[in-house]
């Protein structure tokens, strides 16, 4: 998928985190800082990911409850800043499926590459969900 | 922001405690990240998974570990950043972030400095761990 990042949504984030440092909301601030425009916040490309019309769908074409399913790891690699006006293409690939305690707890590890209208790539997000199978469960 | 050459294993930063975290706080998370997951935002499907409540977003709690990391270090200086989701973070609950400096080693032509990170509850429940890599020169 390809995405605008836009300054009003980073603004958006910055609010609902918290985040009181202006250069991730303020536009002056950001720019008297030395940056072009508003930062993307660390974590910020992990929704962005997660704003198409169905999100979770690929999980639940896999036969996924999505109750059953949890957030186990999340990681970023970072090589540039990005910051609002940049286009992002994010291009997921699930990288591994393995499972633990007699199956009933699998792993789903999803890489996604972020690469910039430029060309470079910017960012690497891998993310590990856990699919809980209680009727698996070994009951002690 | 810290004054880098002073940084050297063991170094603690500043802890950063959360105001409490609210239904609203979840909501506006919700909108602003772009993670729209009802469990989180809505009691009924709460209630359908055989959970009490909504509890909060973990990425949520990454974000705040971001925004401390970010107040101490300028986010350029970030090489990675991660984070493992040990427990839910319920409402009403109030998180603290910490992190200390675990390693300076060179990396790929920089110095760098291995932070290892954690959000805490107030009742001592460890919500996640993390890890971030950040250059010092």
């Amino acid at each position: 998928m390809t995405a605008v990042i836009e300054r009003g949504r980073l603004a958006y984030f910055a609010k609902a985190i918290g985040e009181s440092d202006p250069i991730y909301s303020d536009i002056e601030a950001a720019q008297a800082d030395g940056h072009p425009d508003l930062p993307v916040p660390p974590t910020f490309l992990f929704g962005l990911k997660l704003d198409v019309p169905d999100p979770f769908g690929w999980i639940e074409e896999l036969g996924v409850d999505m109750h059953f399913l949890l957030h186990g790891k999340q990681a970023f690699t970072y090589r540039s800043m990005l910051y609002a006006g940049d286009t992002v293409t994010l291009t997921p690939t699930i990288i591994d499926v393995y499972e633990k305690k007699g199956g009933s707890l699998e792993f789903i590890v999803c890489a996604t590459e972020v690469t910039r209208a430029d060309g470079v790539a910017v960012a690497t997000l891998e993310e590990t969900l856990v699919v809980r199978h209680p009727g698996l469960e070994i009951k002690p | 922001m810290i004054t880098l050459d002073s940084v050297k294993v063991g170094t603690e930063l500043p802890p950063l405690v959360i105001s409490e975290i609210t239904r609203t706080t979840l909501a506006l998370f919700a909108g602003a990240s772009g993670d729209h997951n009802p469990i989180h935002i809505d009691i009924d499907v709460a209630k359908s998974a055989g959970l009490e409540d909504v509890f909060a977003q973990g990425m949520l709690s990454m974000a705040y570990l971001g925004r401390f990391l970010t107040n101490w270090v300028p986010q350029e200086r970030i090489r990675s950043f991660e984070a493992r989701f040990n427990a839910i973070t319920p409402v009403y609950a109030i998180p603290t972030c910490s992190g200390r400096v675990t390693a300076i080693e060179p990396t790929g032509g920089e110095r760098t400095a291995t932070i290892d990170l954690a959000v805490t509850l107030a009742d001592g429940t460890s919500t996640l761990v993390g890890r971030a890599i950040v250059a010092l020169d």
